[in-house]
């Protein structure tokens, strides 16, 4: 049972400042949750994911499956009848997450998130290919889709030589500005 | 009718096919697409899940060369072309948010250009007179779905572009060609393409749904304008599957294109026994 000393009171005015977002606007019409095509595969509904940031339960709602099961579709956004903006919530609570090393049941999302940057940080553009293997090697997942990605590159599908951008120099700038 | 091009990372390895159609149509239809120089990956969707600031720098450098150009940006990939509105909205309504990002890509970027997506050029840019006056052969017979997924049509008040429930610019742009637009139920239903790689079970289903749903209203084919839809459809429908097209392949096809072979040939599921059936090929 969540008891009041193990809420975060100001959980709820950070994950708003942060988010840009009036999450106090939430009536509860449950529309993000009916509309959410992940919803079956959440521990959370969308719904009672913004009822908890109010209710300051950080450690549930950041160690929860559901903030990095959003797919990210923007329907939710589209439909909420008070403007709050659930997929910015959810941004903003996988940021806070990783900030905190809070641990995760969906672990092998936010190493595929880690891997794409990589990506991008190190050529300026995504290179699928050594990005998903690398994928694979980290979420000890070697053998899914094997036929499928052998028969993408015989297709021509995944680039096998990445290419550096002229300016890479100023993408690992970008990178290290976030940073600090 | 001059644009910024911002191909985006799928279109040089997964979608070369879209890349090469949508330039060929737009050559037809009289669009210059001026390929933005140097350009680099807006982060699509690991940069806004995990990072903010990073979600309007890594887009924020792109618009920035554009502005540069003075031009306003296309981009074939939905999700490209949202990150892209995205970041010009905040930048737009926020002068904090502008400063940050002036500073985190060290150039100047005021949010003067648009961004636009490809469908919208095409459609209200060369317009539907035009895609007719180009057909040489109409693909009489070919029923198909148009499938508009996530980031063409929301969130609304970015893209403001058609509507978010029922959107209707493929399925002109198939008539206009043609082809017959069936209507269905799952036009902006998503497939799921960000968990393509970490979640197969959830996508199968997904995809599976929309697929079902196409069926039912007896479609031979879908039709999209998203490289990650189009992959995601195509490797995640299990047995029987449904080819899965660039809206601007058929259009390819109906201006009378030579290459439209070359990008049929790159899919994983063949769409040549179809349009072979139909005395397209």
């Amino acid at each position: 049972m969540q008891t009041i000393e193990t809420r975060h009171p100001d959980f709820a005015r950070e994950v708003r400042e942060r988010s840009g977002t009036a999450l106090d606007r939430c009536y509860q019409c449950l529309t993000c949750s009916l509309g959410c095509p992940v919803a079956p595969d959440m521990d959370y509904m969308p719904n009672q994911v913004i009822r908890m940031v109010q209710l300051g339960l950080k450690d549930q709602v950041l160690s929860s499956g559901t903030i990095w099961l959003c797919a990210t579709c923007e329907t939710c956004v589209a439909r909420c009848p008070n403007d709050v903006d659930v997929l910015r919530v959810m941004d903003t609570l996988r940021e806070m997450a990783l900030e905190q090393g809070a641990p995760t049941p969906q672990p092998q999302i936010p190493i595929f998130h880690r891997t794409s940057l990589e990506s991008i940080k190190l050529w300026g553009r995504q290179h699928e290919l050594s990005m998903i293997l690398l994928l694979k090697l980290r979420s000890r997942d070697l053998f899914s889709d094997l036929l499928m990605g052998v028969k993408m590159i015989l297709k021509g599908k995944l680039k096998i030589v990445p290419e550096r951008i002229k300016g890479l120099k100023e993408i690992t700038a970008i990178f290290q500005r976030v940073q600090e | 009718m001059r644009y910024a091009y911002y191909p985006g990372c799928s279109l040089e390895s997964v979608a070369t096919e879209y890349d090469e159609s949508a330039r060929a149509v737009c050559e037809r239809l009289g669009i210059e697409l001026w390929e933005l120089a140097d350009w680099s990956c807006c982060g699509a969707s690991s940069g806004h899940c995990t990072n903010l600031k990073l979600s309007h720098a890594l887009p924020g450098r792109n618009l920035a060369l554009a502005e540069e150009q003075g031009l306003d940006t296309v981009a074939p990939c939905p999700a490209c072309f949202l990150r892209l509105k995205h970041t010009r909205h905040a930048v737009r309504e926020d002068a904090a948010v502008r400063e940050e990002v002036e500073r985190l890509i060290a150039m100047p970027y005021e949010g003067r250009f648009d961004a636009r997506n490809l469908v919208d050029v095409i459609i209200n840019d060369a317009g539907i007179e035009e895609i007719r006056r180009n057909v040489v052969r109409s693909l009489e017979g070919l029923k198909v779905v148009s499938y508009y997924g996530c980031f063409l049509v929301r969130p609304p008040d970015i893209v403001q572009f058609d509507d978010a429930e029922n959107p209707q610019s493929l399925d002109l742009i198939m008539e206009a060609i043609g082809a017959t637009p069936l209507d269905w139920s799952s036009k902006v239903d998503c497939c799921g393409g960000s968990l393509s790689l970490t979640r197969r079970d959830i996508v199968v289903r997904l995809v599976g749904d929309i697929a079902a749903a196409a069926r039912d209203v007896g479609a031979e084919a879908m039709v999209t304008a998203c490289p990650l839809c189009q992959s995601n459809l195509e490797s995640r429908q299990g047995k029987g599957p449904l080819p899965v097209f660039y809206f601007t392949e058929l259009m390819g096809l109906a201006f009378g294109i030579p290459e439209v072979r070359s990008w049929f040939h790159r899919h994983l599921v063949s769409p040549v026994a179809l349009l072979t059936s139909h005395g397209l090929l």
